[in-house]
Formats: structure tokens, sequence, C-alpha cells
């Protein structure tokens, strides 16, 4: 399936994750993780920590609303894969950012820009692995 | 006001992925389709979104102290283990095939759209499946 490159929508959406990881570290003194967040929403430590988490959920979900009301258009999303694939992968992904510890936000954004070791590991590793899958997945089981 | 700062910090962070393409699967599988039906859009996401929180970073944590907290809630480990390269590599296998990642997937619930609700009910599974078999773990470990 073929996508459109955005350069400059694609930036802009950067900058605004930049800018929102920037806010709750200065506001809650917290990394923006989407992994660490969920992790913690599913086990809070206190009713205090779990309604940060749940502010911030909340938040999340909004975005493409907002998006809809200002833009006429819900944000677009493709799906080039089954069901199965959705279900696997997510179980999948659900395995590796628990023992990973983040994902793309937590450990992409949040930890590289600290230049924390752990963080720029776990990015190369699993870009690598997702490049490595993606390949594997189109070029030679040709799904 | 903790709540209000946390709903916009994850409102601009929804926002943000929204019209980034993260929250599009056929974008991110793109991304990585080298060999295929390239679309680099996804380095400008991910460029744009480290640079400005390394610039950001910097000011904010010169500061003794985030403005609604004691102190900062920062990872202090260092070292390389297992469990952080495995599991990173296993996020990128199931990255790879579903096409959705955690910071993409919640925002994107917000379309009600069911592939995100599938996608989201499997990471909660095997968030819960890892926990447990951490769990498991830790216990034989102790009992050892």
């Amino acid at each position: 399936m073929d996508t459109v490159f955005t350069p400059w929508q694609s930036l802009g959406g950067g900058i605004l994750i930049g800018a929102a990881s920037i806010l709750l570290m200065a506001t809650l003194g917290r990394i923006m993780g989407a992994t660490g967040i969920l992790a913690g929403l599913l086990s809070p430590s206190s009713a205090a920590d779990f309604s940060w988490r749940a502010a911030i959920l909340l938040g999340m979900v909004s975005g493409p609303v907002v998006v809809m009301l200002t833009t006429g258009q819900m944000p677009e999303i493709q799906v080039p894969v089954s069901t199965t694939m959705l279900a696997v992968g997510g179980f999948i992904v659900g395995i590796g950012v628990t023992f990973g510890s983040g994902c793309t936000s937590g450990h992409g954004v949040c930890g590289m820009a600290r230049l924390s070791p752990r963080s720029i590991a776990a990015t190369v590793t699993f870009m690598v692995m997702t490049g490595i899958t993606v390949y594997i997945v189109r070029h030679v089981l040709g799904a | 006001m903790r709540l209000i700062a946390s709903y916009i910090s994850g409102l601009i962070f929804g926002i943000g992925i929204s019209i980034s393409g993260m929250a599009n699967p056929a974008k991110v599988l793109n991304f990585f389709d080298i060999a295929g039906t390239w679309d680099p859009s996804l380095i400008f996401v991910m460029g744009g979104a480290l640079i400005v929180t390394f610039i950001g970073y910097r000011f904010v944590l010169r500061r003794p102290a985030p403005t609604f907290e004691t102190s900062f809630k920062l990872p202090t480990r260092s070292d390389l283990d297992l469990p952080l390269i495995g599991g990173s590599a296993l996020f990128g296998v199931g990255w790879g095939i579903a096409g959705f990642c955690p910071g993409g997937a919640l925002p994107a619930l917000g379309t009600g759209r069911s592939e995100v609700i599938i996608f989201t009910v499997a990471l909660l599974a095997g968030i819960f499946a890892a926990k447990a078999l951490q769990r498991f773990a830790a216990s034989r470990a102790a009992a050892a």
C-alpha cells in the first residue's frame, strides 16, 4: 500500500510530541512514555498516581477528536495487515515493551534526548528488528 | 493543576501523533520498507521530536524540581541487560508485524477504529502475560 511522503506534517507532529514531552517533564517531572504510563495505570501505586496517568490517556484520546474538529477529518489510519497480524503483533509488542521497559516514545524520544545508554541501545535494537521483520513479512513471506 | 497539566501534555502528544502519521500503520510499515514502498516521513517525526525534547530537557532539568512535584522521576540505570535488549528486539518484531506501537495506538483509540481496539486489547494481554512471567521468575528466585 503506497503512502504519500509528508515531511512538513510529520515534522510538525514530531515537534508537538517533543513539546508534550517537555511540558510533562517541566510540570510533573515524568517521562512521556506510552508504555510506562499505561503499565502504571494497570497497577498504580496510589490514587494520585492513577489520576495523572488517566488524565494523560484522556488527553491522548482527545487528540484525534481535536484534529477532526479543526480539519473536519479524522487522522488517516490505513491498516495493511490482517486482524490476526494485529492481534499477534500487539501481544508480542506488549511482552517486548514490558521486558524492555519502554517503546518509541519513552526510549526513542525521551530516553534518547537524555542520552541514556539503555535507551540508545533499546532504540537501535527495536528499529533494526522492525526493519528486519517488515522485510521478512513483505519480501520473504510475501504477506 | 497536576491533572490539567497531565491532560494538556496528553492532548498535545495525541494531536502530534495524529498529524505525524505515527498512528497510521501503512505509513509506519512503509518507513521500514526501504526495499519496497518506502516513505521516509517518520524520520521527520522522530527527528523533530528528538531535537525539540533534547533542547527542552536541557532547560527543564536544570531546575531543582518540576512545578507540581518535589523531584524529577528519571530512570537511573545505565547497564545493558538481556531483558532490555531481548524485550526491545521482541517489541521490534511485534511493531513490524502489526504496524502500531503503544504511543501510536493509544491516541488512535480516539478514532474509535476497530483495528486500534484489537491491537490495544492484544497489547494489554501481552503486558499482563509479561508481568505474570516476571512475578513467576521473581518468586522462583526468592524460593531458590
